[in-house]
């Protein structure tokens, strides 16, 4: 079995792999040499759980994310479908302006639709979202958790605005499209997560 | 061209005199008063009344370390934000006179940004960092990208060095408590578990201080109750560190603020930077601690590139954030 490593992020090495005959991504935290070892011990086997026990939430719950092969938790390495597609981030600044209002409104709805099931996926950044078959997948829930707190879903979408702002500042009114598609299909309370952003950002330093 | 800067942001007023040589920062002098409190943390009044008390004697003591004359100072720069209020107005009205007095031209800096760019502008091989910047009132993960330095990461409450503080005054270790709660850390053995709270590259310190002032309560050792804040709050700084430091694509990674002196979050970023092939610069202490400067070296940068200032727009921002700053001297 060839693997090959397609992206190496801050916690986790992301391989190409096969499974059973078929391409597969394997998700493995990797042990930080920085951290003692109880910390490190405890991240790896906890996030591993949270994040393959989130994907299969989120996916009884119609949003879209790699189908689950195998969790490993003592290695700490989760083996999941290969999404094709092409990730939100390196395809958003290039779209034409009502292309990106469409893929912004989506990206609100599939976030509604996690939030409505108090699902929080802890790190919503483009990056972290691929566009396939016309669907938003999500990966990444390695700081993901379920909370029915409106805290909880603010500080999730306060992520996303920041990533926003630092990775497409020439298109500032993204977020806003995105906020637009959250509310129009929350079935919860959208104006009290709206609410509980703004005043997220006032608790920032020096705002 | 010389540059003299005046820091006045918190508890140090300091004024640096430096020299632009081939777009390196020369530090020709920097002298730094820092004001103790009696009991408790900064008194923002009484910490204005030391700075004021002290920055006459400290502008002739700096300029004449540095060798040159006041007639010989091209440019007078200071800390225009973010800080305490009436700290930040000492500066500036001593930043304001002399300037006027002298007949050279004024410019107000981005304390956070001056952080980053004495990195850049002392440290050999340090070109476009990722800024680690840690002190008593902020805690930020910095980076460049798309002409601005973007907050990449944060603290949503409380500094990590105002953590540390906040920790030991409630052991009465007098401030700033970091190199004391290092030296208790340093022989800890039991890891007590803590809470580990990062949201994306946010962190958040208020929910440990409270749990590790109760193992405190509880009779726990106090040696192993300050490894555990340091071992874990550290790794919280060094991993939202890495997040951005891939996030971004960059291969560097700056220290900056007086918590970097701590030497375990110097060896974590370190071995972090190590793993990833990635290159760790920290400036020397005397530029890595509040300073004047990195306030005279930020100040000659936007000079240079064309930024002017006029007295009227020179009134302090206490709430200055990082990227409000448009940074034109870079590409």
């Amino acid at each position: 079995m060839t693997e090959k490593i397609l992206y190496l992020g801050a916690e986790a090495e992301i391989r190409l792999s096969e499974y059973m005959g078929k391409k597969v991504v394997q998700k493995q935290r990797v042990h930080k040499a920085y951290r003692i070892k109880e910390i490190d011990h405890q991240l790896i086997s906890y996030r591993t759980k949270e994040e393959a026990k989130l994907i299969s939430a989120a996916r009884s719950h119609g949003v879209s994310v790699p189908l689950l092969y195998d969790v490993d938790l003592t290695k700490g390495c989760i083996t999941m479908e290969y999404l094709k597609g092409n990730r939100v981030k390196d395809m958003l600044n290039g779209l034409k302006e009502s292309e990106r209002r469409r893929i912004c409104l989506k990206i609100g709805e599939s976030i509604a639709r996690l939030h409505d099931h108090d699902l929080i996926h802890g790190d919503l950044t483009t990056s972290n979202m691929i566009y396939w078959n016309d669907r938003i997948y999500f990966i990444d829930f390695g700081l993901g958790s379920q909370n029915i707190e409106v805290e909880a879903k603010g500080v999730d979408l306060h992520v996303l605005m920041e990533a926003f702002e630092s990775t497409h500042s020439k298109y500032p009114r993204c977020f806003e499209v995105v906020l637009e598609g959250y509310t129009k299909h929350l079935q919860g309370d959208a104006s009290g997560v709206v609410e509980k952003i703004k005043e997220i950002v006032q608790r920032g330093r020096y705002r | 061209m010389i540059c003299l800067g005046i820091e006045g942001t918190a508890h140090s007023i300091g004024v640096g005199v430096i020299k632009n040589v081939k777009g390196a920062c020369q530090v020709l002098s920097n002298r730094i008063k820092t004001y103790q409190p009696e009991k408790g943390g900064i008194h923002p009044r009484e910490a204005a009344n030391h700075h004021a008390l002290h920055i006459a004697s400290l502008l002739s003591d700096s300029v004449q370390a540095a060798g040159v004359d006041f007639a010989e100072i091209d440019l007078v720069s200071f800390s225009q934000g973010p800080g305490l209020g009436p700290c930040l107005r000492t500066a500036a009205t001593a930043a304001r006179a002399l300037a006027l007095s002298l007949e050279k031209p004024l410019i107000g800096v981005n304390h956070c940004v001056a952080h980053l760019e004495i990195g850049r502008g002392t440290v050999k091989g340090c070109k476009d960092p990722v800024l680690l910047y840690v002190s008593g009132a902020n805690t930020q993960v910095i980076a460049f990208a798309e002409g601005k330095y973007r907050v990449f990461g944060e603290t949503l409450d409380v500094g990590i060095g105002n953590c540390l503080d906040k920790f030991g005054r409630e052991l009465g270790l007098g401030f700033p408590c970091g190199p004391k709660i290092e030296e208790f850390a340093a022989k800890g053995t039991e890891y007590l578990a803590l809470p580990y709270s990062i949201k994306g590259m946010d962190l958040a310190f208020s929910g440990i201080l409270t749990a590790a002032e109760a193992y405190v309560q509880q009779g726990k050792r106090l040696e192993d109750v300050c490894y555990s804040l340091q071992e874990t709050t550290f790794a919280m700084l060094t991993e939202v560190t890495e997040r951005a430091m891939a996030h971004t694509e960059k291969q560097e990674v700056l220290l900056g603020g007086g918590v970097a002196s701590n030497k375990r979050l110097r060896e974590m970023v370190q071995t972090m930077a190590k793993d990833r092939g990635a290159r760790f610069f920290v400036p020397s202490r005397d530029v890595c601690v509040d300073n004047g400067a990195m306030i005279a070296w930020l100040g000659f940068l936007m000079y240079q590139s064309g930024v002017r200032m006029k007295l009227e727009d020179s009134l302090i921002n206490q709430r200055f954030r990082t990227d409000m700053v448009e940074v034109c001297w870079r590409d």
